[in-house]
């Protein structure tokens, strides 16, 4: 009896924490393609709000999904050897240098765009153009890539494997592309997810870096937040679920056949 | 190529990128920071100066009270989802750890939705007590937009460490006679508290540092980020701008870095 009581009890508070979170996001969700908010649901069901708001605001998410994509480049092409280098090498200048990486993750987003700013906001062209966003995307989501496909390099013996390579005569090269990448594929591939995530939602960062020409979707958010009525922010904040809620399941599903294996 | 030249070459991407956008940017911030008409002693500022000693304080208890409130919120809800099987149970996580992904500004829109002027809150208490509750404009809201924000990381968090408990010690000690309450109290609560440090952590620091959902809900609240926010871009004080971010970093790093040591994990803070 007394159990149950406690089971009630829990059950019932578990239910008012996942409200908290739900409704707000339900609420927004049918605001988005509801006619009038104000009026309820009752006032009919449109998806004008939803047009309105790409033709406003389609540009920030092509540019956001630009930005996404080649931070996942720039952290594939100088994260994965790295990890590989800072498996390999050990010690404490690869110690050093994972904590110099991680430390993005430590500091707050605005003091490292103030920087940022400080140091590269004289060169014109570069602060105008989408590439000093993405400057600030690549530090802030590195540390999940390396991290990521050190993780994996922990759980299989990656010196093995390299060295039966080179005995076989395989050039360092050939390993790495052939030996290494293969095996570290799951990191690399829940490293992306990570990074592709992150980057589409990043905001901290962003806000002190963009400029008019170069906003990203969460930038169009907070503007559509402060200036336009609720019905397009909640439809604008709708496509940015949509397009976050398959990476997720996605992040899910790969984190659950990690788990089982 | 030789094996250790190509390992260096591997590494030299990164390097460069680390050292091009954000050492270099840093040592940058950190020189700004005393170029200031008061030299060094701006880094002094954030605790002499009372205006920037306020918000400071401001900040931390806003910090720790979200940390408190979300540890005892995610202990509770993790403790029950990972102890009990129950139709239902995948979704009701799938619901809490959804919102792990969104950003500042989209928890702040949430907290607008809720305790917002057209908010769910405001109308239920105008149709009940007849006044309409508004706080979502103010550090009330902006404390339930980060209890928004770290519940479900910290739930992960406590879900994972409860799996790892070994429940033959609270066998052993209600064998014992130990009645549910003292399990929970005398074994449970400190097993977890490698758990609770490391989340609490991130939370606190996140909660200092967070930005997003400031700026969604009122340029106005009185916490650091948004005070740096308005003395570089409104003020134009890239000095005292400067200053007090490295003053918000270094307190940030220093939390995540004493959690490590602690709790021997990896610590990080998000948003």
């Amino acid at each position: 009896m007394r159990y149950r009581l406690i089971f009630a009890g829990q059950f019932v508070f578990t239910l008012a924490v996942a409200a908290f979170l739900m409704v707000p996001a339900a609420l927004s969700i049918s605001a988005g393609v509801t006619v009038s908010y104000f009026r309820g649901i009752r006032s009919g069901v449109t998806l004008q709000w939803i047009v309105q708001v790409w033709e406003l605001y389609a540009g920030t998410i092509l540019l956001s999904f630009v930005v996404a994509f080649a931070t996942l480049a720039v952290t594939l092409l100088a994260g994965v050897p790295a990890a590989y280098a800072l498996h390999v090498r050990g010690g404490r200048l690869a110690r050093v240098v994972e904590e110099l990486i991680t430390l993005p993750l430590a500091i707050p987003g605005l003091a490292i765009a103030l920087a940022l700013l400080l140091t590269y906001g004289g060169f014109g062209d570069f602060r105008r153009s989408w590439l000093f966003i993405l400057a600030g995307h690549v530090i802030f989501t590195m540390p999940f890539m390396v991290r990521s496909v050190l993780a994996v390099f922990g759980t299989i013996d990656i010196k093995t494997l390299d060295e039966g390579a080179a005995s076989l005569g395989a050039s360092p090269w050939r390993r790495f592309r052939d030996v290494i990448v293969p095996n570290a594929m799951p990191g690399i591939l829940a490293g992306s997810l990570m990074v592709v995530t992150l980057s589409l939602g990043e905001f901290n960062l962003t806000w002190m870096l963009h400029t008019p020409l170069t906003k990203t979707l969460p930038i169009g958010l907070a503007d559509s937040y402060a200036s336009m009525r609720l019905e397009v922010a909640s439809a604008y904040t709708l496509i940015f679920f949509i397009m976050i809620i398959p990476l997720l399941v996605a992040m899910q599903l790969f984190a659950d056949r990690e788990q089982r294996k | 190529m030789s094996q250790k030249s190509f390992v260096w070459s591997c590494l030299l991407p990164l390097v460069m990128v680390t050292a091009a956008f954000f050492l270099l940017p840093m040592v940058r911030l950190v020189v700004t920071g005393a170029e200031g008409p008061q030299g060094f002693a701006a880094y002094l500022a954030i605790l002499i100066e009372p205006r920037y000693r306020a918000t400071l304080i401001n900040t931390v208890l806003l910090a720790a009270a979200t940390t408190g409130v979300t540890l005892i919120v995610a202990t509770i809800a993790g403790m029950f989802l990972q102890r009990h099987r129950f139709p239902g149970r995948a979704v009701l996580i799938a619901m809490l750890t959804f919102p792990l992904a969104f950003p500042g500004v989209v928890v702040g829109f949430m907290i607008i939705l809720l305790a917002g002027r057209q908010g769910l809150i405001g109308d239920l208490s105008s149709r009940v007590f007849g006044e309409k509750l508004v706080f979502a404009y103010s550090i009330y809201g902006l404390f339930l937009g980060y209890l928004y924000f770290s519940i479900p990381r910290v739930i992960l968090t406590i879900m994972a460490a409860v799996q790892k408990l070994d429940t033959g010690l609270e066998e052993a000690a209600r064998s014992l006679g130990a009645g549910p309450w003292a399990v929970q109290r005398d074994v449970v609560l400190p097993a977890l508290a490698p758990a609770f440090v490391a989340s609490g952590a991130i939370a606190f620091a996140t909660a200092m540092g967070a930005f997003g959902t400031a700026f969604t809900l009122a340029t106005n609240i009185d916490v650091l980020p948004m005070l740096i926010y308005t003395e570089f871009t409104l003020a134009a004080n890239f000095a005292t701008a400067a200053a007090l971010s490295v003053g918000l970093g270094l307190i940030t790093w220093l939390i995540l870095a004493l959690a490590r040591s602690f709790s021997g994990s990896a610590v990080a803070a998000a948003g």
